[in-house]
């Protein structure tokens, strides 16, 4: 009887040690975390981080894209490369944690321009159309943006805070932001 | 996508004859001591690439050169600010030390060191190969090395989750101070063909 009494205890324990508090969304990745987990993304420059959150269930989802359509390539590889996949992949994940459509709200940073000088114009653009391209799939998948820090020069680090959904970006030599 | 060892080697003896002439280049310019690691030729995920230079919010000055032609590649050139004044100061002939920030006139100092730099580089395979290259004019910035180097691979159109990458690091050795900085090459693999036939190498021999 005492073994069957401790089993469970020990379960819990090691379902809690797995359960990181704070997990880091790679180059081209996209996760889910449920309250109080934070998503994380360092040095988005070009990049954009894609946000979809569920106030209900505080169930949020981040997604680092890096280029803003993949039709435009062979595509193989991470989904979350593309904005156009990357979207449509996190909201597709929400959905399976439970959260519907209908609740999600989206919070955007990135897509800035790095470099200064004589910069081609593709250089220019990327940061720009992967802005627009996140901006075009979520409307058609009419969840709204709420926040956006977008565009600029400068690269971005974000934290979301899945027990509120609140998103804090930092820059380097600038105070930190929260949206 | 795949590069077979042999291959592998080939792109790092270019490397390395590119970069010995442009550090020759440089230590002409600065009247001072410049080694070279021997460059390594890989295939990296991004981040692997970035942990390697020193992660992904590490600050960097950078300076990006595309290089267009019979080859494609983009050249990125990564300083730290300590370096990059260290190096304005060696190209102005002041003592190192002098230059404390980084300012319009630092940025352009740099961007020069990576335009003499590049020059010297393609000029040594363009001799080697017969193939004709042209570098860009070059663009700099002051930022995060994770937001650069991914809006570096963004913008030249690399698509795969995998970069190659030829990697090294110059040192100056001027007095007590030496000038560190990273040297990435990322050629466009479908254009690589070009290069090994151009070296009398057969593209699908897996040579």
């Amino acid at each position: 009887m005492g073994v069957l009494r401790l089993e469970p205890n020990l379960l819990r324990i090691t379902f809690s040690v797995e359960e990181t508090l704070e997990i880091h969304v790679g180059i081209a990745e996209y996760r889910v975390a449920r309250s109080p987990q934070c998503l994380l993304t360092l040095g988005l420059g070009s990049c954009v981080g894609v946000v979809l959150y569920d106030p209900v269930l505080r169930v949020g989802g981040l997604a680092h894209v890096m280029l803003p359509d993949s039709k435009q390539f062979r595509v193989g590889g991470k989904p979350a490369k593309f904005a156009d996949l990357g979207v449509e992949f996190l909201a597709r994940d929400l959905q399976r944690a439970g959260c519907s459509v209908g609740r999600m709200m989206a919070k955007l940073a990135g897509g800035a321009q790095m470099f200064f000088g004589n910069v081609r114009a593709s250089q220019m653009a990327v940061g720009e159309r992967n802005v627009e391209a996140v901006r075009s799939v979520l409307h058609e998948m009419r969840i709204p943006i709420v926040a956006e820090d977008v565009g600029g020069t400068t690269g971005r680090t974000i934290s979301l805070d899945t027990t509120d959904g609140r998103l804090t970006v930092r820059t380097l030599g600038r105070a930190i932001r929260v949206i | 996508m795949k590069i077979s060892h042999a291959k592998i080697d080939v792109l790092q003896e270019i490397g390395n004859i590119g970069l010995g002439n442009a550090a020759t280049s440089l230590a002409h310019l600065l009247q001072a001591r410049v080694d070279i690691k021997v460059p390594r030729a890989m295939f990296l995920g991004l981040e692997e690439a970035i942990e390697l230079i020193g992660g992904l919010e590490k600050p960097v000055i950078c300076v990006n050169l595309h290089v267009g032609g019979e080859i494609s590649s983009t050249i990125l050139y990564l300083f730290e600010q300590s370096d990059a004044c260290a190096l304005v100061d060696l190209l102005m002939g002041r003592p190192v030390g002098t230059t404390t920030g980084m300012d319009e006139m630092g940025y352009s100092a740099v961007m020069e060191i990576g335009n003499i730099l590049t020059g010297s580089f393609i000029g040594a395979i363009a001799t080697m190969t017969g193939l004709r290259l042209v570098p860009s004019v070059p663009v700099l910035a002051h930022d995060m090395l994770g937001a650069l180097f991914a809006a570096s691979v963004a913008a030249s159109g690399y698509t795969e989750d995998q970069v190659l990458c030829i990697q090294t690091s110059f040192t100056g050795s001027q007095v007590n101070d030496g000038v560190d900085s990273h040297f990435i090459m990322l050629p466009e693999v479908e254009s690589l063909d070009r290069l090994f036939t151009a070296l009398g190498l057969s593209v699908d021999d897996g040579c």
